[in-house]
């Protein structure tokens, strides 16, 4: 039963979603306050729908219920319970439910937090954002149904794909859909300011917080997507450049650059339309992403299907809310008049050429990974573009937002004195050039060009991120004074440019510094790498729960004392006869050895040699710990006083008036 | 400086900006495109020489030996021709005799292909797109070898 209400209350959810759309529509139209106040119920009991049927679906995932066909393809019995929950996104239809039950989630969110709205800029984001919702749950109903029986009923399910059983995989794909479906606010909330025609700073303030939030998650899960692909795909890398990483990375990009032009929005009422249409590309680009994934034009670990009904439902849905955004942002962008002038020595223009150079690697990211699709599309050959692409074009125009970073922290707004800045920076610039210069031959005994130019970025971007927060600390007259009157943007801002600077660290230690070893190694057989040495005992059976393994034990000694002990393991999973590769990795912050299993070079003989490979890899933390703090940045900005007085104030009016005064 | 000139200073800064970001997207296009090819392609002879290519094929069944260290040696084929691949390193989890893969890497002048990268997907039976589709005949149906991996494939299916 439990499959038939689920599959219930998604109708009914569409039914609400409708309704979420047309009656505050109508009451626009006949500007019925009565009408637009529905929208904030239908919200409501939309995601009451969507939660019970996510409920649903989970209950006969724990319930190993195999007469539902989903179930059926994704689990099986001897799966343990936290992957028997967690699989319920672990496939397409599932997956879009998460989507569908995340975005009614955001849209209920908006509805309660927003109260102090005015009624008709709500009604007509919700709207919005039912819209969206409509166009996602038609396509879970018409071509991925997850709640569809399946007859005869399998005795046996066919088993959650083995990369997926992970606790990576857990929290991934909520965080990353958390990132992709929060920029729907900000989309509804830029098309609700083309259909007013108003966009005041009161409006950007009822933005941010949003943007940022969804910018945090989408933050977060592309981390720990590269975490897990580390951990769990054997190959010790953290980015592969792969389509489906590009499909969230390009959302980041274009959501950090519009989380940059927000504040430039804000605070000087300038580059309106321009923050209007990223909004709009940066949603679009979102539901690029899952176009990407889900249609099956990509080859990956993530494309589930392969249906073109759903690629086309997909691309025509797309085409939908991206045209028709798009053509009203045509008609009525020109009425979004910006005040003032922009000054380019100032932290507006800085913030605008952040702008340019992030909106530029996003289109090369784009233009990389749509290439090869667009060329097969005409039959034109099957080209692919690697990894050196992206990285020839990505870095090149990463290094300048690193100078840009410090300079922008640096100059005021409106006007800056160029004279000034070169005084003042010149002190921290020498320093992070010494440093970048010398501690790599200090730590490592070593350097080039690349690693030096990279780790000055690093440095300079750390020395120059808490000007801010000094500023304001030197602001009042005692420290402490000065410390409470830091307000939370500023602490997350620094968080978010301290954690960027992480990242970089990590890149250019990884990429300068890491040693990757394939060998092949006999029981009792030792290699030496990067002054540690291993030792590899051979490998036994083991059992886990649903899984055989042969696992390896590999010991790692450093100067004649234990370091470690490391067991990497060779996964067989019967249930789907695939083989899974599980690492062993001695993690700490300032580097990592990864070890795993490659395979028997004689495949009878288990006990005999075996291809292993041998990482090490300095820091690779820090690019995660980046992600991280970029994260608790971005959280930290969203709980900003200013955005939040604007609810406490009884009427809008005069808060907004307060606020400007 | 003038509001008229600054502006100037500007737009050239844009100009350049964009054209720098343009010339080097294309170059590295240009460097880093690897075209997709068969066995039967890479006999043709149509790829030029020492380029970078992405080779797909079906590993051909009794045709795996292994060398010294990590060095192995297999046969890759579609429905008309064979190709002798040799690749140093770490083979990937889904590779076995009979199952599609793609290697990356170069023709090697005695007519071998020698590879920096296999691929094998995470679904047993999965073929890449790009191969599926070289592997399709004339008449609309896969050919030999193809229709015996997949036999293979869906026999083990049906063994609980």
């Amino acid at each position: 039963m439990t499959a038939e209400l689920g599959h219930f209350a998604l109708i009914l959810a569409l039914a609400t979603a409708l309704l979420q759309v047309l009656v505050p529509g109508y009451g626009l139209l006949r500007r019925d306050g009565r009408a637009l106040g529905v929208a904030s119920h239908a919200a409501q009991a939309q995601f009451l729908m969507m939660l019970t049927a996510y409920v649903c679906l989970t209950i006969a995932f724990i319930n190993k219920d195999f007469s539902v066909a989903y179930v059926a393809n994704n689990s099986h019995s001897q799966l343990p319970l936290m992957y028997r929950i967690s699989a319920v996104w672990g496939a397409h239809e599932g997956s879009l439910l998460l989507w569908g039950l995340m975005l009614s989630g955001w849209t209920l969110a908006v509805s309660l937090f927003n109260r102090r709205l005015p009624a008709d800029l709500a009604a007509t984001v919700l709207a919005v954002l039912g819209f969206v919702s409509v166009g996602f749950l038609l396509f879970m109903l018409l071509t991925s149904n997850p709640f569809e029986r399946m007859f005869p009923v399998p005795l046996e399910g066919r088993d959650l794909n083995p990369l997926l059983q992970d606790p990576g995989l857990i929290i991934h794909p909520p965080m990353l859909y958390m990132g992709y479906v929060g920029f729907s606010v900000a989309f509804a909330f830029a098309i609700a300011a083309l259909i007013s025609g108003k966009l005041d700073s009161a409006w950007v303030r009822w933005t941010r917080p949003w943007t940022t939030a969804a910018w945090a998650f989408l933050s977060m899960g592309i981390t720990l997507g590269s975490w897990w692909a580390y951990n769990e795909l054997g190959w010790g890398g953290w980015w592969f450049w792969d389509p489906v990483e590009n499909a969230s990375f390009m959302p980041w990009l274009a959501g950090t650059a519009l989380i940059h032009s927000l504040a430039v929005t804000e605070k000087r009422g300038l580059l309106k339309s321009w923050t209007v249409l990223l909004a709009i590309l940066c949603f679009a680009l979102s539901l690029l992403g899952t176009f990407l994934v889900r249609s099956g034009v990509l080859v990956s670990v993530h494309a589930f299907a392969s249906d073109p009904a759903r690629g086309v439902f997909i691309l025509g849905f797309l085409a939908v809310v991206v045209g028709g955004a798009l053509s009203l942002y045509a008609w009525r962008a020109p009425k979004l008049v910006s005040e003032g002038e922009l000054n380019l020595f100032s932290r507006e223009g800085f913030l605008l050429l952040n702008n340019v150079f992030l909106v530029t690697a996003c289109f090369g990211v784009l233009l990389g990974t749509l290439y090869p699709l667009v060329i097969d599309a005409f039959e034109l050959g099957k080209i692919s573009v690697g990894p050196p692409y992206f990285n020839a074009i990505f870095f090149p125009l990463m290094a300048p937002l690193f100078v840009l970073l410090g300079l922008a922290v640096f100059t005021p707004w409106k006007r800056g004195n160029l004279r000034e800045a070169l005084r003042r920076l010149r002190v921290p610039a020498l320093l992070a050039l010494i440093a970048a210069v010398a501690l790599p031959f200090v730590i490592q005994g070593k350097s080039s060009l690349v690693i030096a130019v990279g780790l000055w970025l690093a440095l300079w971007t750390l020395a120059t991120a808490p000007i801010e927060l000094i500023k304001r600390l030197r602001s009042k007259p005692t420290w402490l004074a000065g410390l409470a009157s830091v307000p939370a943007s500023t602490w997350g801002m620094t968080l978010a440019h301290i954690g960027l600077a992480f990242w970089m660290v990590g890149v250019v230690s990884v990429t300068g510094y890491g040693v990757e070893r394939d060998l092949r190694l006999s029981p009792g057989g030792e290699a030496e790498m990067s002054g540690y040495q291993f030792s590899f005992a051979g490998v036994e059976e083991s059992k886990g729960p649903n899984f055989i393994a042969d696992r390896g034990t590999v010991s790692v000694e450093r100067n004649g004392r234990t370091v470690s002990t490391l067991f990497p393991e060779k996964r067989f999973y019967p249930s789907q006869r695939s083989v899974m590769t599980e690492t062993g990795v001695d993690a700490s912050l300032f580097r990592d050895l990864y070890v795993a299993l490659g395979e028997p070079i004689d495949k009878d003989n288990v006990q005999g040699d075996w291809s292993l490979r041998l990482y090490y890899k300095p820091m690779i933390r820090f690019v995660w710990l980046g992600g991280v703090l970029m994260f608790l940045g971005g959280l930290c900005s969203m709980m900003d006083r200013r955005y939040r007085l604007l609810r406490a104030s009884q009427p809008v009016q005069a808060a907004t008036t307060k606020v400007l005064a | 400086m003038t509001k008229r000139q600054q502006r100037m200073v500007a737009v050239a800064a844009l100009v350049i900006g964009i054209g720098a970001a343009v010339a080097l997207g294309v170059t590295a296009f240009r460097k880093n495109m690897m075209y997709f090819q068969t066995p039967s392609d890479l006999i043709a002879g149509t790829a030029p020489a020492g380029a970078k290519l992405r080779l797909g094929g079906l590993v051909e069944a009794g045709s795996v030996q292994r060398g010294d260290g990590l060095t192995v040696m297999f046969r890759l084929a579609d429905c008309k021709s064979v190709v002798n691949v040799r690749y140093d390193g770490i083979l990937p989890d889904l590779f076995r005799e009979g199952q599609g893969i793609v290697a990356t890497g170069h023709l090697a002048p005695d007519g071998a292909f020698v590879a920096d990268e296999v691929l094998a997907k995470h679904d047993e039976n999965y073929m890449p797109p790009d191969l599926a589709a070289s592997l399709k005949t004339d008449e609309g149906h896969s050919c030999a070898p193809f229709k015996a991996a997949m036999q293979d494939a869906m026999q083990s299916d049906q063994t609980p």
